[in-house]
């Protein structure tokens, strides 16, 4: 593999004496599905948010394809490749699906200071054709805030995909979804990813989104990565299992991987 | 100076500032329980004080002493405490889910009506309330007579603090009280009684603010003007301590309290700013306040304020609007001079309106100061007209937008790095530094009494003809403002207002683009100042004063800040309810406050947005469907 | 006390002459009534405005039952009262509405200084005659004064001059200054220290204090002016300000052994609220309502007291005496035009309850004068005693003063 899309080295993190953040490093590699997961408050968001730029780290390195991107704000992130969604969806409610999407184009175009044009027609096509790819093209003009939730997800998915970013953050992207909804986001998300060979960091609770389409995962428990691998090695890894799946997660996870196995 | 001045004026500072934090205290808890902004808290507090003085001399018939006293001041707060529950109940339980600024209209009304009920009930004369028996006297410190009524209130303070801290800890409304000031949505999930939640907080704010009047009765006389005077600064403490915080208000009124007493020795004219210089320092230091946090629900996503839906002209829109711009242009034509007069005002206020709802209602930034930059416009054009330079109107017009943009540039800098309450509390305070430096610097601004001579150069000096003055500046600026909106730029204010975190993370600048924003509206506003001036012929500090900044929201709040339009209709409707109802009778606030309140219950989303709703509701329904899916269809047309 | 409602509008003049007409007998105003349009702060000056009103009405009443303008075919005068909404823009819009709507001949009114001088720009810049009744800033007979503006109450400089006459005698030199903070404030303590400067040798201040207007810290204020030690003390604070700073003054004993002058304090408007706390023995600008005689004074406090059941306030003087002044002045110049209007009124001198009084032609400055007298409690009730009325016309402003402030 040539050098990793990107690379987190040795990020440390502290609120006050909460340690969120020890000695954390990895790396995701164009085209992969890297899940982070772990219990509540293992830093899982806080890891998140320092690649993403809404936290700085205390010390530590994150590179992007080669550009050192430690501690520079969201928008700059965005502006080197990197587009995110929320836990909780966050869009322009007061807009249609396809503007949403069309706002993220005029940024990405850099025409949020235009004056002139009306920002109604402005790239609409390339907004429809993105909306098309995550399956929203009929809804284009309906407004967000009518839509339901998991297809305000897809939404955001689109916005994310709108500055053809080279890496996808996404916090939590099935949370308060329908668990049918959950596969076919996530399985629309990894075809995406794989098609256009964006690498996608996501964090999860649902052992189903991760065991079924993350290529690696990394484990995180008080800060600390813990183990790291393929989703059958963390599996059988005794201390994950010691710490944070228990046996019925394991049992969840097994099943998980069959059924995208046989979905395949 | 001696040391036994030095403590003699802090007893002094100590004594206002204990007075002052038992008001700011029940404004601050129902602030953080019901997040309404409650401007009716000074009326309270005036009514504590009339009611303290009718009840006094009553009880005094039948014995003169202390323990009467105390006993009439409770009672007065307690009056006051059953009128708050009365305002909830009857008005502002009516209004929980309409939007918090039209909350904050309804205040506004109430504000207004009491002010006139209190002037027929108890006239207009001062009435002076009798001393607290057996604490008339002075008590020699360092052989300086410091009045023992003073003495007792510093003690007040640290008591109420105290009385609130266990009824917050001890008892289940006051945990209530707390939950609902740290995550309002938690108290409801958890089913609580709201409804009895809120009466019974505003029973509290309203009896401590008539806690507060009533004590003031033994220092100063009940008068008609005390409710303005006290809320603005009840307002700074709260947000100064953080709002919903009673600790915090605590510390922030003794901050004032000894600031003000000492202040005044160096700088004897500071009382006029003072609170706000603070105010706006604290909150570019702190933004949030001193023991303020920032709100809960700001990571969730909730409808914002403002405009929702943003439609273009329909054919009957065009129809309308087209009709309106040629009815208002023939106004020279079909009305007499009056009507000329009356409609340049229109005009300018429109605009004014207009650009402060692009900010509200389309950036989501609430500014409680726009008259700021009205008025600093109004003053460059007053200032270079009649000043040294004696520029000529057209020159005048131009400087006034440039300087309400520089205004608004160099306070909107500061002002956009805060959010919700708390923004527009630095822009209420930066209009009253504002306000003071034009009251104050008399040589230039020739102090409250401005300056006279302001008048249009010699082709424009005819009513009518600087009435088209007007009207093509105005029209124009407007058409320009409404595009922006249209714009890419105006999408993209409304995009950091949905989601500041997803307007940030496709690479927005949030902050600058609000700045950029603020400081538009600020020459838009600066020139509609600059066209005031002109029509008035003068300039003085009422045109910054907080009532202007206030006619300014309760204009859009009346048109619909949902709307794009709404400003111009409110606009027009509230000039013309206050011009149909002043040469009625004196009691106009009364009926002004009637109509605001009136407008809040039956049409809660504003003039326009209500007929909205009403067409999308009933018949039109080309209108409604065209709103729901317009752009295809407008493209093939 | 104020009665107030939508039937008092415009009909007020036509239905109180009709009515004292009736009642008078003799010869009774007649023809289409010359109306003028009268503006103030009767909703938030409630307190000074309404005693004004009625005292204007009062007059009004009794001029048209004694056969209205003689002068021009005994037509009758009308009074339009509209409120001022206290802020010149306000001001100026009602103002244009009488002149348009109302049709009235010239306009009278304001209260406030700001409202007075917007009103003053106003009538310059329409052509119209404005008389300024009550407000005080001096800047509007001086430095912003024009041909189409008259003034009738005495300024600031006047009403301070008229102090100083009294208490310079004294020969005090160390001066503490407590005035609100705005225009009237600070050209009363300007106006103070200039005049006492000059008849006092060694004249300081040793203090200033400006609370802002309504808003007097009256402890913190105290404390500062006491611990200057002054022996004579200038205040300028009226209203609520005024009570809060006599309370808090009494108890920390800062007018004990002091002198103290006091602006406009003797004003029943004023002086009546401090009740059984108002002080003894401060010079003040005032007006003792119950002791006044000469000039039939009496008869005005009796004919008031049946018709309102209230005793006559300062404003209730000045609103009384103004309708004579326009009468006597339509009677000069037989019409309503507003340069015929202007020149009778200059140098035009009236009888009135107050005496003679003159509207001198130079600066178009009333002579009315004010009572100056020391503040005293008689029984429970606040009043005057050692007071004598001061003619205007003994501290008007400089002529060659005048001159050098208007031609600018």
């Amino acid at each position: 593999m040539s050098t990793p899309l990107l690379v987190v080295d040795n990020l440390q993190k502290r609120f006050g004496g909460v340690v969120a953040g020890k000695d954390v490093a990895f790396t995701l590699a164009a085209g992969e599905m890297l899940a982070i997961i772990g219990p509540n408050g293992a830093g899982k968001s806080t890891t998140f948010n320092m690649v993403g730029g809404q936290l700085k780290p205390d010390s530590g390195t994150i590179t992007l394809a080669g550009e050192d991107i430690t501690g520079r704000p969201p928008r700059d992130i965005w502006r080197k490749g990197v587009g995110r969604t929320f836990q909780i969806a966050q869009t322009f409610v007061s807009m249609s699906v396809a503007e949403n999407v069309q706002m993220a184009l005029i940024s990405h175009h850099g025409e949020t200071r235009a004056v002139v044009p009306m920002a109604r027609t402005l790239h609409r096509e390339a907004a429809i054709a993105i909306l098309a790819r995550v399956g929203m093209a009929d809804m284009a003009d309906r407004p967000v805030s009518e839509l339901a939730y998991g297809d305000v997800k897809r939404v955001e998915l689109a916005v994310a995909l709108a500055s053809e970013p080279k890496l996808l953050l996404m916090d939590e992207p099935t949370a308060g979804m329908a668990p049918k909804e959950r596969a076919a986001l996530m399985q629309l998300t990894a075809d995406i990813a794989k098609e256009r060979g964006i690498g996608v960091l996501f964090t999860e609770h649902d052992m189903d989104s991760v065991f079924g389409h993350a290529d690696r995962i990394l484990v995180l428990v008080r800060g600390e990565i813990i183990a790291a691998g393929t989703p059958d090695e963390v599996r059988s890894n005794q201390r994950v299992k010691q710490v944070y799946l228990g046996e019925t997660g394991v049992q969840a996870a097994l099943k998980a991987r069959r059924q995208t196995a046989g979905a395949a | 100076m001696d040391l036994s001045f030095l403590v003699i004026q802090a007893l002094s500072g100590l004594a206002s500032a204990s007075a002052l934090f038992v008001i700011a205290s029940g404004l601050t808890i129902v602030f953080g329980v019901t997040r309404i902004v409650n401007f009716a808290h000074g009326s309270f507090y005036m009514l504590g004080a009339y009611m303290a003085v009718t009840i006094l001399p009553w009880l005094f018939e039948f014995d003169r002493s202390p323990t009467l006293f105390f006993v009439g001041v409770v009672a007065s707060a307690a009056v006051v405490g059953v009128l708050g529950v009365l305002m909830e109940v009857l008005l502002l339980r009516r209004i929980y889910k309409v939007p918090e600024l039209f909350q904050l209209l309804a205040t506004f009304g109430v504000v207004l009506i009491v002010q006139d009920v209190v002037l027929k009930v108890w006239g207009p004369v001062d009435i002076t309330g009798p001393r607290a028996p057996g604490l008339r006297h002075g008590i020699e410190i360092f052989g300086q007579r410091f009045p023992a009524y003073e003495m007792f209130l510093i003690f007040v303070g640290p008591a109420v603090l105290g009385a609130l801290i266990l009824i917050m800890h001890k008892t289940r409304f006051g945990v209530l009280i707390r939950a609902a000031t740290q995550d309002r949505e938690m108290v409801g999930a958890l089913g609580v009684n709201q409804a009895m939640l809120f009466t019974g907080t505003l029973f509290l704010g309203a009896f401590l603010a008539g806690l507060g009047g009533a004590l003031q009765v033994p220092r100063v006389a009940a008068n008609t003007g005390m409710d303005l005077s006290i809320i603005t600064e009840a307002f700074v403490v709260t947000v100064i301590g953080g709002m919903g915080s009673v600790p915090g208000a605590f510390i922030a009124a003794l901050i004032i309290g000894l600031l003000q007493a000492f202040g005044i020795l160096i700088f004897p004219k500071i009382t006029l700013v003072l609170v706000f210089l603070l105010m706006a320092v604290v909150l570019v230091v702190k933004p949030w306040g001193l023991m303020g946090k920032p709100d809960v629900a700001a990571g969730r996503a909730i409808l914002p304020e403002g405009i929702l839906n943003l439609k273009r002209f329909g054919g009957v829109e065009k129809l309308f609007w087209a009709a309106a711009a040629v009815l208002v242009l023939a106004i020279p034509f079909i009305g007499d001079a009056y009507k000329v007069k009356v409609g340049i005002e229109i005009m300018v206020f429109a605009l004014a309106a207009f650009s402060l709802n692009l900010l509200i209602g389309n950036g989501g930034i609430v500014s409680f100061g726009h008259a700021a930059y009205f008025g600093v416009g109004a003053y460059a054009a007053g200032l270079l007209a009649t000043g040294p330079l004696k520029l000529p109107m057209e020159a005048a017009l131009v400087a006034a937008p440039i300087a309400g943009g520089l205004a608004a540039a160099l306070f909107g800098y500061f002002v956009v790095r805060l959010s919700g309450i708390y923004l527009a509390m630095l822009t209420l305070a930066f209009a009253q530094i504002t306000y003071a430096i034009c009251f104050q610097w008399v040589e230039v601004t020739g102090g409250d009494n401005g300056v006279v001579g302001v008048w249009p150069s010699r082709w424009a000096s005819a009513r009518e003809v600087y009435f088209y003055v007007v009207a093509v500046f105005s029209i124009l600026a407007i058409v320009a403002l409404r595009h922006l909106i249209y714009a890419p730029f105006g999408y993209t204010l409304r995009a950091a207002r949905d989601s500041a975190n997803r307007a940030d993370a496709i690479g927005i600048d949030v902050r600058t683009h609000r700045w950029l924003a603020f400081t538009v509206a600020g020459a838009a506003a600066g020139l509609a100042g600059g066209l005031y001036a002109f029509s008035k012929g003068s300039i003085d500090p009422t045109m910054i004063s907080i009532g202007m900044s206030i006619d300014f929201l309760m204009m859009i709040l009346t048109g619909g800040i949902q709307t794009v339009m709404g400003a111009l209709v409110g606009a027009a409707a509230f000039h013309s309810v206050k011009d149909f109802f002043m040469p009625l009778t004196d009691f106009w606030r009364f009926f002004l406050g009637s109509s605001i309140i009136l407008i809040v219950l039956l049409f809660p989303r504003g003039i326009v947005g209500a007929v909205d709703t009403f067409r999308e509701r009933f018949g039109d329904r080309s209108a409604a469907a065209g709103a729901k899916a317009p752009v295809l269809a407008k493209e093939a047309a | 006390m104020a009665k107030l409602n939508l039937s008092r509008r415009t009909v007020v003049g036509g239905l109180a002459a009709t009515g004292a007409a009736l009642t008078a007998g003799g010869v009774s105003a007649q023809g289409a009534p010359i109306r003028i349009g009268e503006l103030n702060s009767y909703s938030r000056m409630a307190a000074f405005a309404v005693p004004y009103r009625n005292g204007m009405q009062l007059a009004m009443e009794q001029i048209n039952a004694a056969g209205g303008i003689a002068g021009m075919g005994n037509r009758p005068l009308e009074i339009v009262f509209r409120d001022d909404g206290s802020t010149p823009g306000d001001a100026v819009r009602v103002a244009e509405e009488l002149i348009t709507r109302e049709r009235v001949s010239f306009i009278a009114g304001a209260f406030l200084s700001n409202v007075g001088l917007a009103l003053a720009d106003f009538a310059n810049q329409r052509k119209v005659l404005y008389l300024a009744t009550e407000p005080l800033t001096d800047a509007l007979t001086m430095a912003s004064g024009n041909p189409y503006t008259f003034r009738v109450r005495p300024g600031t400089y006047m009403q301070t001059k008229m102090l100083v006459e009294a208490s310079k005698a004294k020969g005090i030199k160390r001066w503490a200054i407590v005035a609100p903070n705005y225009e009237y404030g600070q050209s009363a303590a300007a106006a103070f220290k200039r005049l006492m400067g000059e008849a006092v040798q060694g004249f300081e201040v040793v203090a200033e204090q400006f609370p802002a207007l309504g808003r007097v810290d009256a402890g913190a204020t105290v404390g500062a002016l006491a611990q200057s030690r002054p022996d004579g003390i200038f205040n300028v604070l009226f209203g609520a300000d005024l009570t809060a700073f006599v309370r808090e003054g009494n108890t920390r004993g800062l007018f004990e052994r002091r002198t103290v002058v006091s602006l406009l304090s003797g004003e029943p408007e004023y002086l009546l609220p401090l009740g059984d706390e108002t002080p003894d023995g401060w010079i003040t600008t005032g007006y003792p309502p119950e002791q006044v005689t000469a000039h039939n004074h009496q008869a005005f406090v009796t004919a008031y007291k049946a018709k309102f059941n209230d005793t006559p306030r300062l404003g209730t003087v000045l609103g009384y005496v103004v309708p004579f002044m326009i009468r006597d002045m339509l009677n000069k110049a037989k019409s309503t035009e507003t340069d015929a209007m202007i020149a009778a009124f200059k140098d035009l001198t009236t009888e009135t309850i107050c005496g003679p009084v003159t509207m001198r032609g130079i600066d178009q400055q009333s002579t009315l004068g004010a009572w100056v007298g020391e503040t005293t409690l008689n029984g429970k009730l606040p009043t005057m005693k050692n007071w004598r009325y001061v003619d205007g016309k003994d501290v008007m402003f400089p002529e060659a003063e005048v001159r050098a402030a208007r031609k600018a």
